[in-house]
């Protein structure tokens, strides 16, 4: 029994990893349809803000709580930037978008190389983060329950923001149907921007978060971003909570195959299931129905 | 109608199997093994290095970019500091030593493309460096093909044996074999596997396998990871249930960071569950985190501490040249030493002529930092003392235990009866 739930618990902390990585980008791919391939390296920037506040901050758990807002700041203006200076010249081009992300993925991994050094970076991690609690019989580690946390908040402040807000309205109205929202007085550049930044800045956040279970190097974020990708298209581009459960399914799937073999198989197991579903259901767990869809 | 969002999502997931692919070549290092620039070439090159001025070229092939550059650029810095003392001393049969440098990028195909164009463009009369299996793999059939000579300074699993590549790290039976009967030694009798999923890892279990069926110990689980995974829930978990009193690691990189975390947050310490580490050195410590490594215990050759007279002088000229928070461990060391080897080696033959250098380095032998190496002229790899490290709360390893003398390097594991069917 408790086996089960030690299971299920990895499944979960590990779904909630990937569902970090993913926030972001549900809305930057899912809500607005771009491929970005540097969106492990915002996570990357995020897990050096908790680095370079360290330099400043040498109380652990006090450095992770202003780490938190300035790497999702850093991660916005470099997202921002990334937008403004090359991204909103290949809207509908989503091949060249392919291509130019990925050489600014390499670019931003050669920078922090050339910053803060090829090796890992030592990272802080505060005393009460590193011991384990027990729940229902199994070991859960402590640092893994603040990451669902988090998931769960970040989650709950995005699907808020695009339900209660003028700002999340228009971006739901500038995904469904651009022309019309642009007609209707919303100015769709300007959410653009905004939706862009978000999705970076939350990335930023999924960095800092990342610190606590990984090493952090200049390549952290490509560990992330085929998870990421995966759990975006198997939710259903434009939905955040198809995200949420993509992410939970897939860390289950994975803990419970690599309890009865090998993590290599069960990584390739999860891959291929994956695959099997998109044959089955294209538009992903939850689809956007929209009269433009008709 | 318009219908943007539909036709967009359409085009868009056809993409996502590009992204993947795409995704999973950058993220894993590419294993494939390759021959430079197809089978076209001669079968013999005439060499084209030039010994008539007063200066010779040699080459220097390390990873300065992609995901291995965190461990080659040590080496690269380690290489530099060799050359430039070489060169102050006098050079090399009263060539200054011109070297040429090269950025394998992790990546196996730019490897045997550099190395390539390091021996027929540059001409250079010798090539130091490569890191990964997979990289050496690569390089192999262009020295072969070109007769050039390759220097590579990193413990590796073995069965091999090239008449044109020196191995001046550790053969199995100088590093995974000591730490086994050191082990033993100890009384650890199951022991618990787990690694990268790649060459190394695969073939240090398949000889941790052999020697624990013959020597009363069980293996009660072998777990891989994909190079650079960073999920250990489920292997910790694995960990906790299996009843074995000791852990073999020969997880790479990144990995380690996330394995030691998962390690000790499930209560886990080096009095509990002490671990052997094979890839783990001085310059990875903390970024793993000296509290989750202190006490823990690892294999090598070489460590900063070593108390010889060579080994203060290699580390205090290292931390004079590139700082004083830098530090050396056992590749770098066996990087250093390898151009000191070829030197001797070409003094002996005072030739740079690769034929004469390789007929002149059986018996080569080098005062290194680790002590004394010697070089075997039959399999090309070099003498050295397997030590088993400790941890210390510097975040450096201190020797605990070492054999009497240098071991005679045996990449195939000849003459060990239980390794028989191995190679």
């Amino acid at each position: 029994m408790d086996v089960v739930v030690g299971q299920l618990l990895a499944g979960l902390s590990v779904g909630s990893v990937l569902l970090l990585a993913a926030v972001g980008m549900s809305l930057t791919f899912g809500q607005m349809g771009i491929i970005n391939m540097a969106h492990g390296e915002f996570i990357m920037i995020g897990a050096y803000t908790v680095y370079m506040v360290q330099q400043f901050v040498s109380v652990a758990a006090l450095s992770y709580v202003i780490a938190i807002p300035c790497a999702f700041l850093l991660a916005a203006a470099v997202g921002v930037l990334l937008e403004q200076g090359v991204l909103q010249f290949m809207y509908r081009r989503p091949l060249d978008t392919l291509l130019v992300t990925f050489g600014v993925s390499l670019i931003l991994q050669q920078a922090a190389r050339d910053i803060f050094g090829a090796p890992a970076v030592a990272i802080n991690i505060p005393e009460f983060l590193s011991g384990h609690v027990s729940l229902l019989g199994a070991a859960i580690p402590v640092s893994r329950i603040l990451i669902i946390v988090l998931a769960m908040v970040l989650v709950l402040l995005v699907s808020w923001l695009l339900k209660a807000t003028q700002v999340g309205r228009r971006m739901r109205a500038v995904t469904v149907n651009r022309e019309l929202a642009e007609v209707s007085g919303i100015p769709t550049r300007r959410t653009d921007r905004l939706t862009f930044a978000l999705g970076s800045g939350l990335a930023g956040i999924a960095g800092v978060a990342i610190t606590l279970i990984g090493s952090t190097t200049p390549t952290l974020g490509s560990n992330y971003i085929v998870y990421a990708f995966l759990v975006v298209v198997a939710g259903g581009l434009s939905s955040i909570w198809g995200a949420v459960i993509a992410a939970v399914a897939l860390g289950i799937v994975q803990s419970a195959i690599a309890f009865g073999t090998t993590q290599s198989i069960a990584t390739w197991v999860s891959f291929l299931l994956v695959v099997l579903f998109l044959q089955w259901r294209p538009q992903g767990i939850f689809s956007l129905k929209t009269r433009s869809l008709a | 109608m318009h219908d943007h969002t539909s036709s967009r999502r359409r085009t868009l997931l056809p993409f996502m199997t590009a992204v993947a692919a795409l995704g999973l070549v950058v993220s894993g290092c590419g294993s494939q093994v390759s021959t430079a620039s197809g089978g076209s070439a001669s079968a013999s090159v005439k060499s084209c290095v030039d010994t008539s001025g007063s200066k010779i070229k040699i080459g220097f092939i390390n990873s300065l970019s992609g995901t291995m550059a965190i461990s080659e650029k040590t080496v690269r810095d380690s290489l530099d500091m060799a050359a430039d003392e070489i060169n102050k001393s006098g050079g090399v049969l009263g060539k200054q030593l011109d070297v040429q440098a090269a950025d394998g990028a992790s990546d196996p195909n730019t490897f045997a493309q550099k190395a390539d164009q390091l021996i027929r463009q540059n001409c250079v009369a010798a090539v130091f460096g490569g890191w990964t299996s997979a990289s050496r793999k690569a390089m192999k059939p262009v020295f072969e093909k070109d007769n050039s000579l390759l220097y590579y300074p990193v413990q590796y699993e073995g069965m091999e044996s090239s008449p044109n590549i020196y191995y001046t790290g550790a053969a199995p039976n100088q590093q995974i074999v000591p730490a086994l009967d050191w082990m033993k030694s100890k009384g650890f009798k199951k022991l618990f596997l787990v690694g990268s999923d790649y060459v190394f890892p695969r073939t240090a279990n398949k000889i941790i396998q052999a020697y624990a069926k013959a020597n009363g110990m069980t293996v009660v689980d072998e777990q891989y990871v994909p190079l650079g995974g960073t999920d250990f829930t489920t292997i910790v978990n694995k960990l906790k249930d299996s009843g074995a009193d000791a852990v073999f690691n020969t997880l790479n990189g990144d990995s380690n960071v996330a394995f030691f975390r998962q390690f000790a947050s499930m209560g886990f310490n080096s009095t509990t569950m002490p671990t052997i580490s094979v890839s783990i050195a001085e310059q990875e410590i903390p970024g793993v985190g000296l509290d989750n490594l202190k006490g823990q215990y690892t294999a090598w050759d070489y460590y900063q501490t070593l108390d010889t007279e060579q080994n203060k002088k290699f580390v205090s000229d290292f931390k004079a040249r590139y700082g004083q928070d830098r530090v050396t461990s056992d590749p770098m060391e066996a990087a250093y030493v390898s151009l000191y080897l070829w030197k001797a080696a070409v003094e002996k033959a005072n030739s740079f002529d690769v034929d004469k250098v390789k007929a002149n380095s059986d018996g080569i032998s080098f005062d290194a930092p680790e002590g004394k190496v010697t070089v075997d002229g039959e399999n090309h790899h070099v003498y050295k003392t397997p030590r088993i490290g400790q941890v210390n709360s510097a975040g450096l390893i201190d020797t605990i235990w070492q054999t009497p003398s240098p071991l005679k390097p045996d990449p195939y594991l000849k003459d060990y009866d239980w390794a028989k069917g191995l190679s």
